[in-house]
């Protein structure tokens, strides 16, 4: 009897290569799925300085893909979620922009893409389980009967941030194979395969948006769609109401942003806030910048049931956060949670995610209010 | 585990009666047709028995044809080769919606109307009227269309190009080995053909060039194929597409029945079988092999995928250059939605079928539609 069909995720990279290798080592059937996420060639203006290699979604990406797929002699096919990745990845990470927050599309990708679609995707190919490369552990716990989200054990390649949006039903389908494993155990292993993709980089953080420049590619992808660019320019204010300058977009303004401002002052200038409705950034001192408490909203809970009582836990604010302790207060509302930090932290940033954690434990997370 | 293989229309194996040809003219006409020793000559005469061959399947005679690598090659010296030996004036170029890519993308280039498909899948002749202008040089409309079967009324089409002093290509690739075949009743002067197509080997095609017709080369160097295409001639390809195109002949009427009954077969099959399920491009007279299946409520995606795993190769639209499935432009040409598009599986038949594979196909496709509709968050019916 073989063991169960398994769809494992593979992007190209070596850590999915990697899962698949393991997965097939271990008697499971393997299907390798690629997912078409983006075309990368539909923005032309976007191309001529910046070569279609080495990113999500590239032909190369797919090459390679491929090629470990057929080193490992496992079934492999490459299917096209481009439509459903524009409605809701593209498209909401493009209007939080413009409404002057600092969206993190690879949250959305997980919660709509990559644990639905995908998910689905799989089921219809008759594959019950699905794996990919994201350095996590999972566990199921018996007493309270819940999947729980830890931590991978590389800390330097944690990726529960993003992850904090799966329900019970994605985390008791899905297989993290690589969260008792270091990035450099990855390599050996993909190595030891002979998978052609060991040494090969990693990837980029927002795979659709050639080295990071929002702008350009939000420019770009409105000129495609013949939307006319809203004029978000405004005033630059400091925190007590003085009109110190102007600016030619909400958008271009992240919190705890200093260089960029365009405005000469005595003492260093920060981003504290913007506000799209009145176009106004309002700039100040750093230690403006530092917050003590802030609501989450659309909270899931992962790995524990909604709290009842103030709880203890470390909560990261963005991805390269270090966790910050803090106290959770529950509110009327499971899904909205106020968290009240020990220590003051810099750049609460709206349109991030919040997630808190008991050490290693992901106990849920949510959207920065 | 058996393969079953659905996708004729994609390519077909080499017949092994063909395949017996192409090895034996591999072995033993090494020479180069254009020597003037007797091992160029043997050579030059193998290529000339292949051409009177692949003439007698199109009803032509022998110098009329020019053998080229494939259907893209044929499509592409047809409109550029027409257009470039037209005079100034005559620039205008009038195809279709639903046209093969190695004719869209080469009329992209020029200056084309393109006529829409009514939702049977058919071009109206008149529609093909209404494109024409005074400065029209070509009007290349497909036979049969490669994703629906829809065989296209080309004789009024050729007879309406002819009145407005237009000249008429038409895409056979998917009609040759499947119809009988006639180009002075088809009345066209340009007509394309894929060897891969109907059991010869990939890389042979060829294009029939009515006698009289001015066409200008693509390529450049020998004075090869009357001068429209240079380099040295692949007399074992010719030799196997003249041996695919003799078998074809010989065999069409018995096979065309066979294969009709079975892809009728598949098609009822289906139907009794699949709720909510219908057939793209029904209402119009098709070749016998295709039948292209819309299942409402479902991606194609898994579906082919799912077929795939249990041992079906069949197709289900075009893929981009990743190897990912986009909506047709056929379908969508027949004014499908998108979603419609995406739930379309087209299953092409052939020689090597039997009642018993189709059997086993019908099986496995409900099966996997039942599955995948349980799975679908948007269907609801039955």
């Amino acid at each position: 009897m073989p063991k169960a069909r398994i769809a494992v995720a593979m992007s190209g990279g070596v850590d999915s290569s990697v899962v698949a290798g393991l997965l097939r080592e271990q008697g499971y059937e393997i299907i390798g799925l690629t997912m078409q996420l983006w075309n990368q060639r539909r923005l032309p203006e976007l191309l001529p300085d910046h070569p279609v290699t080495g990113r999500c979604c590239s032909l190369d990406d797919v090459y390679d893909a491929r090629q470990v797929a057929m080193r490992l002699g496992i079934p492999h096919y490459v299917v096209n979620f481009e439509d459903r990745f524009e409605e809701k990845v593209v498209k909401p990470f493009i209007s939080e922009y413009m409404a002057g927050r600092t969206p993190i599309p690879c949250a959305l990708c997980n919660n709509f893409i990559k644990f639905d679609q995908f998910l689905e995707m799989a089921a219809g190919v008759d594959a019950g389980q699905i794996a990919t490369g994201h350095y996590a552990r999972l566990d199921f716990d018996q007493a309270t009967g819940r999947h729980r989200l830890w931590r991978g054990r590389d800390a330097s390649k944690d990726q529960t941030y993003f992850l904090f949006g799966l329900t019970q039903t994605q985390l008791s389908r899905t297989l993290f194979p690589l969260g008792n494993f270091t990035k450099p155990e990855v390599r050996e292993i993909a190595a030891r395969f002979g998978l052609p993709v060991a040494s090969k980089g990693d990837s980029q953080e927002i795979c659709f948006v050639p080295d990071g420049n929002y702008a350009r590619f939000i420019e770009a992808y409105m000129k495609e769609q013949s939307i006319a660019s809203p004029d978000t320019g405004g005033e630059i204010v400091t925190t007590n109401g003085k009109v110190i300058g102007e600016h030619s977009g909400v958008q271009h303004f992240t919190i705890g942003q200093r260089r960029g401002l365009g405005v000469a002052a005595a003492q260093p200038l920060y981003v504290i806030a913007t506000d799209a409705a009145s176009r106004q950034v309002f700039v100040g001192a750093n230690d403006e910048l530092l917050r003590d408490s802030l609501m989450a909203r659309e909270v899931n809970w992962v790995s524990i049931a909604p709290i009842e009582q103030p709880v203890s836990a470390q909560v990261k604010i963005r991805n390269k956060h270090i966790p910050a302790a803090a106290t959770l207060l529950p509110t009327a509302d499971a899904a909205r949670v106020e968290v009240r930090f020990d220590e003051p932290q810099r750049a609460v940033t709206p349109g991030q995610a919040a997630v808190f954690y008991d050490g290693d434990l992901v106990l849920a997370g949510g959207w920065i209010e | 585990m058996n393969r079953y293989y659905f996708d004729y229309n994609a390519t077909t194996p080499v017949s092994p009666e063909v395949m017996e040809v192409f090895v034996r003219a591999l072995r033993e006409t090494y020479g180069n047709a254009s020597s003037i020793h007797t091992d160029g000559q043997a050579a030059r005469g193998r290529l000339e028995l292949a051409r009177e061959q692949i003439a007698g399947l199109l009803g032509a005679v022998a110098r009329e044809v020019v053998l080229l690598s494939g259907g893209t090659e044929a499509d592409n010296l047809a409109i550029l080769g027409t257009l470039a030996a037209s005079p100034a004036e005559r620039r205008h170029v009038v195809t279709s919606a639903i046209e093969h890519p190695a004719v869209l993308k080469t009329c992209a280039t020029l200056h084309a109307t393109i006529v829409p498909a009514d939702s049977r899948g058919l071009i109206d002749p008149d529609a093909v009227r209404a494109a024409l202008r005074p400065d029209t040089a070509l009007v290349s409309i497909m036979h049969a269309n490669n994703e629906l079967g829809v065989i296209q009324p080309i004789a009024e089409i050729a007879a309406i190009a002819h009145q407005a002093g237009a000249l008429m290509h038409s895409d056979g690739v998917q009609a040759a080995g499947k119809i009988p075949l006639d180009v002075n009743a088809l009345g066209v002067d340009l007509y394309s053909i894929s060897g891969h197509k109907f059991y010869a080997p990939k890389g042979m095609g060829a294009l029939y060039v009515r006698k009289g017709t001015r066409l200008a080369p693509l390529f450049f160097g020998g004075r090869h194929e009357n001068g429209l295409r240079p380099g040295t001639e692949n007399v074992p390809g010719a030799a196997a597409l003249g041996a695919a195109a003799v078998l074809c002949k010989t065999n069409l009427s018995a096979e065309s029945l066979r294969i009709a009954a079975l892809r009728d077969r598949l098609e009822q099959g289906i139907l009794a079988q699949v709720p909510d399920a219908a057939v793209n491009g029904a209402g119009a007279p098709r070749v016998p092999n295709t039948t292209n299946i819309r299942f409402d409520g479902i991606d194609a995606e898994p579906l082919l995928i799912a077929l795939d795993l249990a041992g079906f190769a069949c197709s289900s639209g075009a893929a981009c250059s990743s190897g990912a499935v986009e909506p047709s432009h056929v379908l969508l040409g027949i004014g499908l939605t998108r979603s419609q598009a995406r739930s379309s599986l087209r299953f092409s038949l052939g020689r090597f079928n039997t009642g018993q594979q189709v059997d086993a196909l019908i099986e496995a496709t409900a099966g996997a539609v039942e599955r995948l509709r349980r799975l679908s968050p948007v269907y609801t019916h039955a």
